[in-house]
């Protein structure tokens, strides 16, 4: 049997190749883009912060240290259990000024300590050290400890959930 | 006995199997690679199917949920019947495998089995020794206590250095923009699913290419690679010398193999599992999170990498180091392969390992983090237990001098040691070092009232050799 199907330079057999391999890829990138659109997913669908209540506002003293206060993270699912949880450092500055600093050390991310007697937030994975208003005190942090905005609502204390604070160049 | 052996005439006459696996398990090798030397890359082997045995096992009882899966792992450790025992041989498993792939790159790079024809196969190792090290991490990451979460959450900070796609990769490990449910289900789509799969994938094209290319000679000085003529001669000689690979050289692979794989049950049934931490609670911020003790130089390195050019390292470090092993075989693919005619070989082997056990050795005392357990100075060692000294004392253990600096064997490294510290300082500057900090020690002047500031100086003048 002839190969030549007559019109042009394309043979029977390259057309069967080339159909073939044209319905393979065809079908590769239709059933690849809802395969890699969820994988994806995390990073195109983004959370809103919320504010979450940390407290009443009697129960922080103007002028004490840092405490740490605990919440529902911003994207808390049912099946999320304890890892939920996020921490933060709250101080109650003055009557109605609080300031709240995020856990995660600007460095790697490790969860940083308030030292009450040295006035300090320490580090324990790689020895950042940060100073009460957040600023660099020592170590290898690239940048002050970050901060969460706090509102005091109907005698509450909200702070708004936000994302875990990756530190970019 | 006549019934089984017809069975399997019947069998191998309809499948065909000992004609085809048959000649591949004899085919003739060099007679200078049936030796102990040639052991580690079949010993990794049997680490994997190890690994895939007791993986395997452990998947029949874990649950992969963010909520769960702790309690699953505690099940597993203290309630399953051998339990312990099967978690004990994946993680000892783990690191034989890591050590085990480690030796044989070494080994490989050391006799400069790479060059000329073997480029894919060591090409196909790197991509294998890679895949490795993310099992090694998302392994980690599946023993879901605190460490886990923590160590998840170092790892997101470390890619979102990554110019650019920083943000996107750090979300992209962690399953949105904090640690939580779809956190873990991902660690355990990859440990489980994906990067096996790519691992049979790989380990079959590289064993495929030891049978293509055949096993590599073991070098002889004077003897170098040249492209044009290397596989006549490789083909002469085994068939001139060869001897089968089975039995006569793979007995010593099965031996080998047997000791590691019973060293490995040993471990596990003496030393068991790693211990399980606190639960992964992101809001207890009561942790250290070290990695294992394969990752613990990289750990290490982390820590004491100058902060000005951290993001480079961090970042292009390990791409850099990717890059260099997987283009080894293009710098240099032909010439000697004795190693005793590649001195610079042999010096890169021992610098490596020299640079990854001092950070290893350094990695597992971190005398960068404070020492939030150092035990408070006692009024013996402040030598008072009333007035200024006494205090000072006190105001050393209070105010987190003690974490970083330590005073007759008591506290943190971070900082020089202070027992003798009157010895060097005058009390002008002591004052001045604690009030204005210095490399890389806080200013106390705003937390420091003014006697506990002299107290302070007091006590640390004192501190001198008698």
């Amino acid at each position: 049997m002839s190969e030549k199907t007559g019109t042009g330079d394309c043979t029977r057999r390259q057309f069967f190749m080339h159909v073939s391999i044209a319905l393979g890829s065809i079908a590769a990138v239709l059933v690849g883009i809802p395969i890699v659109g969820s994988i994806l997913a995390p990073i195109i669908k983004k959370p809103k912060p919320e504010w979450r209540v940390v407290g009443a506002l009697e129960g922080f003293k103007v002028g004490g240290g840092y405490v740490k206060v605990d919440y529902v993270n911003t994207s808390p699912l049912p099946w999320a259990g304890v890892t939920a949880q996020s921490a933060a450092w709250l101080r109650r500055e003055s009557e109605d000024k609080f300031i709240a600093f995020s856990v995660n050390c600007a460095h790697l991310g490790c969860p940083v300590r308030w030292i009450e007697g040295a006035k300090l937030f320490m580090c324990p994975c790689h020895g950042g050290v940060y100073y009460e208003d957040g600023s660099v005190a020592a170590g290898p942090p690239p940048r002050g400890l970050y901060q969460y905005p706090v509102r005091v609502n109907n005698g509450q204390v909200e702070l708004l959930a936000s994302p875990i604070p990756i530190t970019t160049v | 006995m006549n019934f089984l052996k017809r069975a399997w005439l019947w069998f191998d006459d309809r499948t065909g199997l000992s004609g085809a696996i048959g000649p591949i398990a004899r085919h003739a090798v060099p007679p200078n690679t049936a030796t102990w030397f040639y052991v580690f890359g079949s010993a990794t082997l049997f680490t994997f199917m190890l690994q895939v045995a007791t993986g395997v096992t452990l998947a029949f009882i874990y649950v992969p949920s963010s909520s769960e899966a702790y309690q699953s792992l505690q099940f597993i450790t203290t309630q399953t019947t051998f339990g312990r025992i099967v978690r004990g041989m994946h993680n000892w498993g783990a690191s034989a495998m890591i050590l085990l792939v480690g030796i044989h790159m070494i080994q490989v790079y050391l006799t400069a089995a790479y060059k000329f024809p073997r480029e894919m196969n060591w090409i196909s190792g790197v991509v294998l020794l890679a895949l490795t090290v993310v099992m090694g991490f998302t392994g980690q990451v599946v023993r879901w206590d605190q460490t886990a979460v923590w160590s998840t959450i170092v790892a997101a900070e470390q890619a979102g250095r990554v110019p650019l796609m920083g943000g996107w990769i750090a979300d992209f490990i962690l399953g949105g923009d904090t640690v939580g449910g779809t956190t873990l289900s991902r660690m355990f789509a990859y440990h489980v699913f994906l990067i096996p799969a790519l691992l049979f994938v790989f380990i079959g094209f590289h064993l495929y290419l030891v049978i293509k290319n055949g096993i590599s000679e073991f070098p002889r000085a004077g003897d170098p690679v040249d492209p044009a003529n290397y596989r006549d001669k490789y083909e002469a000689m085994v068939k001139q010398k060869g001897i089968p690979f089975w039995p006569d050289a793979a007995w010593k692979d099965m031996v080998f193999g047997f000791i590691v794989i019973c060293t490995i049950l040993v471990i596990a049934i003496v030393i068991g599992p790693p211990e399980l931490g606190p639960p992964p609670n992101p809001s207890d911020i009561h942790a250290l999170p070290v990695p294992d003790w394969y990752f613990v130089f990289y750990f290490a390195f982390l820590a004491l990498m100058p902060p000005e050019i951290e993001t480079y390292l961090m970042v292009f470090g390990p791409l850099l180091v990717g890059l260099l092993l997987f283009c080894l075989p293009f710098i240099s693919n032909r010439g000697e392969r004795s190693p005793l005619r590649r001195p610079w070989a042999v010096a890169i082997v021992a610098l490596t390992i020299a640079t990854i056990s001092g950070l290893w050795a350094i990695g597992i005392t971190s005398p960068w983090s404070p020492n939030f357990d150092a035990k408070p100075l006692t009024a013996e060692i402040i030598g008072a237990d009333s007035g200024p000294l006494w205090r000072g004392g006190m105001d050393f253990n209070d105010k987190g001098c003690l974490y970083c600096h330590t005073i007759s064997g008591q506290g943190g490294q971070r900082g020089p040691d202070l027992t003798y510290i009157g010895d060097r300082l005058n009390g002008n500057e002591l004052t001045w070092r604690i009030m204005n900090g210095g490399l890389n020690m806080p200013g106390f002047g705003g937390t420091l009232n003014n006697r506990e500031l002299s107290d302070l100086v007091e006590f640390l003048a004192s501190r001198k050799k008698k």
